[in-house]
């Protein structure tokens, strides 16, 4: 059955993540714009508390003690629920990014490293990486792929990885960039960046892999942190390895992928398949609270929007937001389909990249629309729009550009590989 | 809960549709644009996937409930075929489907089961005015309530199969609301001015219809002497439009896809090349958005949720820009053979701009 009734569990941990933005997000946004590169901590710690306390935010079921799993309800029960915690994500992201996208980005657990163990990991490498972020102090992981000379093009990544046969220790050489937390997880937590290296210059993709690099491993340096122009509350570093030493095990996946195969390269690749319509509901998010903004100030001179006119009757003003509408709300639902996907398990790349390249377009726009339409008020830094302006544009970029999403959803129409559709 | 799935009854609909709109609509879609006509068996046979008998009520003749889901998902699939066969296969529809919504249990004992009941029969309905601005809640044809009834004044365009149509639902101003008005064939004053040429739907027969004081009995007035709510009426019309819309574009999108994988350009396939192969990302990512726009619309109308018109009309607001931008790009990446009438996405994108001015030509 075709349905769209908001689950209880998600209009409830919605409600609640309201609050959290309206309280300790929207109140900052201003100040931790424009003091790049300080960390708030306060909103770090409440939600590092509240998500240990209600389990929040993950995407695993967790290991819970056995004598509490005994109080579980019968299995026949808990079969009739469907699987939600996807869709809970995107909307835990969009609600948070509402608030503000750049403090959404330095909330404690995993991101995207946790979401690489999470995809490519055995069980005993997600309990051993993965288990630090219930713990007591929030902790922070990052995924490092992007290197000076390699962005979308991730095949092309120089950073190595040789197996030192007498300790058994892989060594881990080169740079990477655009670390999104990568300073917080490596020198303001016990966390760990997944660090993509190639076994095999030679091999191109098959000799691609994703290693662990734990904070406190003296081979990996923060060398940087951008200066960027928006999300400027979520940290960007530059990670120097140098002779990076790592056990044998934080190689992700099992080690029969030693030998060369492209299934290494395809783990990442399927991290993103979980992972961009998460990352394009934090770009929704951000132009929703463009679009509200705007409706309400328009509202307060007296301009209400006539929705059911012909289009001929419409205002240029009426007409823009109604199309932003449409844009804004057909691209949440191509996400909440990518995730209901992933929730299903259901193969979901051209989904997913579709709900992506559908955001990174609609979500720019609406927010350099809301400027514009606010005029001086909206270039104005007393508002919010221009930061939203300057937060949402991220979402076309990172995590794959629009443009190689494009190419991916090109892929899948034709069917063709990589090689017939370069 | 969310799901994106349809249901098992539905699926089967779909598919049977979708086999009747390969094998019988596509093929006979260009020569009835052509002759301007449609093959009455063509549509009989698309009558008989009993899409509409399914969502009357077996009190009233037919075998099941009305869901807007399954209409869109219905409807859809018949415009994946063709636009004016699909049109002309939901006709009755325009007729039966706002007396079940808004009739009165006369007008649905009367009206419904001799429609369902029977073979496809003509029942149309008249909306559309001769106005660029044309707005469905500001008619300039009027009723006025007299002794005997209602007198309806005006002129009604695009009004499909109106020679051919047992009755007519006008829709007229009365009291500054929209509302709907029962018309027998051969009514005294309905003078049918003539057959109309437009730009696409050439199979599709379209009259302009003037209604020089036609006399309507006041049981003939749609919900009876109180009338009814026009807006349900109106949300079903744009959702049936919208959901055309989605499968007009898949068809043009697919029709694209499949020639720019086939043809040679510089050594490599059309497909291969990224301005095409990004095009085409793009046609199919806003298909699928408007697509489920049009979905949720659908699921809010068959729910009563109370935004339920205004996405209704947000769905065919993204539709007429979807329908637009996806025909004109598969007659773009066709190249001069896309404006060859031999391949038919020159006709999907004639149709395709006329999604933003046929609100009123289908219902479901």
């Amino acid at each position: 059955m075709i349905e769209f009734e908001m689950p209880k569990p998600i209009a409830q941990q919605n409600y609640v993540l309201k609050t959290v933005a309206d309280n300790m997000m929207r109140p900052v946004s201003r100040h931790f714009d424009e003091h790049e590169h300080e960390i708030p901590w306060d909103y770090i710690n409440f939600m590092h508390m509240a998500m240990r306390a209600t389990g929040a935010g993950s995407l695993a079921p967790r290991e819970r003690p056995k004598d509490e799993k005994k109080e579980e309800k019968p299995d026949e029960e808990k079969k009739k629920r469907p699987p939600i915690a996807y869709q809970m994500l995107a909307f835990m992201l969009e609600t948070l990014s509402w608030g503000d996208v750049g403090i959404y980005l330095v909330t404690p657990g995993g991101g995207l490293g946790s979401a690489a163990v999470e995809a490519a990991g055995t069980p005993e490498q997600k309990q051993k990486f993965l288990a630090r972020f219930a713990e007591e102090k929030p902790t922070f992981a990052a995924m490092a792929m992007t290197e000076p000379q390699a962005g979308s093009d991730t095949s092309a990544i120089r950073a190595t990885a040789v197996l030192d046969k007498e300790t058994n220790e892989w060594i881990l050489n080169g740079e990477k960039i655009f670390v999104t937390a990568g300073h917080k997880a490596l020198l303001e937590s016990q966390g760990f960046v997944v660090v993509w290296a190639t076994i095999d210059p030679k091999a191109g993709r098959a000799g691609m892999r994703s290693f662990v690099v734990e904070a406190g491993n003296p081979g990996a340096t923060v060398t940087k942190l951008e200066h960027k122009l928006g999300i400027r509350a979520s940290d960007t570093a530059s990670i120097v390895m140098q002779d990076c030493r790592v056990p044998f095990d934080a190689m992700l996946g099992s080690p029969e992928i030693v030998t060369k195969s492209t299934k290494g390269f395809k783990g990442a690749m399927a991290t993103f398949d979980a992972t961009r319509p998460l990352v394009a509901a934090t770009g929704i998010g951000v132009a929703r609270a463009s679009l509200e903004l705007l409706i309400e100030t328009l509202a307060a001179q007296g301009i209400t929007i006539r929705y059911g006119l012909p289009r001929q009757k419409l205002t240029n003003i009426e007409r823009e937001i109604i199309d932003m509408e449409v844009m804004l709300r057909s691209a949440w639902l191509l996400i909440l389909k990518a995730v209901w996907m992933a929730d299903n398990r259901k193969h979901n790349p051209m989904e997913a990249s579709m709900s992506k390249v559908r955001a990174g377009d609609v979500v720019t726009k609406v927010t350099q629309k809301a400027v514009e339409i606010m005029g001086p008020l909206g270039y104005s830094r007393d508002l919010l729009l221009e930061k939203w302006f300057r937060d949402a544009k991220i979402t076309d970029i990172y995590e794959g550009t629009g443009q190689i999403n494009r190419l991916i959803v090109a892929r899948n129409i034709f069917d063709y590989s990589g090689s017939e559709l370069r | 809960m969310y799901s994106f799935e349809p249901s098992e009854e539905q699926k089967m609909l779909v598919d049977a549709i979708n086999r009747y709109a390969i094998t019988d609509l596509r093929k006979q879609a260009h020569q009835a644009e052509e002759d301007n006509q449609l093959p009455i068996p063509l549509v009989e046979k698309g009558w008989e996937l009993g899409f509409l008998q399914a969502s009357i009520p077996e009190a009233f003749g037919g075998f099941g409930e009305r869901s807007a889901v399954t209409g869109v998902l219905a409807a859809e699939e018949l415009a994946y075929g063709d636009l004016a066969g699909a049109m002309a296969i939901l006709l009755p529809g325009l007729f039966a489907t706002p007396i079940l919504l808004a009739g009165d249990d006369a007008q649905k004992e009367t009206y419904l089961p001799p429609i369902v009941e029977a073979e496809w029969t003509p029942y149309t309905s008249a909306l559309i005015e001769a106005q660029f601005d044309f707005d469905p809640n500001k008619l300039n044809t009027v009723a006025e309530k007299n002794g005997k009834g209602y007198l309806l004044k005006g002129e009604k365009i695009y009004v499909p199969f109106a020679e051919e149509a047992h009755a007519v639902l006008v829709y007229a101003q009365y009291g500054g609301d929209t509302q709907g008005f029962i018309v027998p064939k051969d009514t005294e004053g309905v003078e049918i001015v003539e057959r109309q040429k437009v730009m696409g739907v050439n199979a599709l027969p379209l009259y302009k219809v003037k209604f020089n004081d036609v006399l309507v009995p006041r049981e003939n007035r749609l919900g009876g002497e109180a009338g009814h709510d026009f807006a349900p009426i109106l949300d079903a019309s744009r959702l049936g439009l919208a959901a055309m819309a989605v499968g007009l574009s898949r068809a043009a999108f697919e029709y694209a896809r499949d020639y720019a994988k086939e043809r040679d350009v510089f050594g490599v396939k059309v497909a291969q090349k990224q301005t095409i192969a990004f095009m085409m990302a793009e046609m199919v990512t806003e298909i699928e958005a408007i697509r489920l726009l049009t979905w949720e619309a659908a699921w809010m109308v068959d729910n009563n949720k109370e935004d339920a018109s205004k996405e209704a009309y947000l769905a065919l607001t993204g539709a007429m820009d979807m329908a637009m931008m996806v025909t004109d790009r598969a007659v773009q990446i066709l190249g001069g053979h896309g404006y060859i009438r031999e391949h038919p996405v020159e006709l999907w994108m004639r149709n395709g701009r006329g999604i933003a001015t046929m609100l009123g030509l289908t219902i479901v």
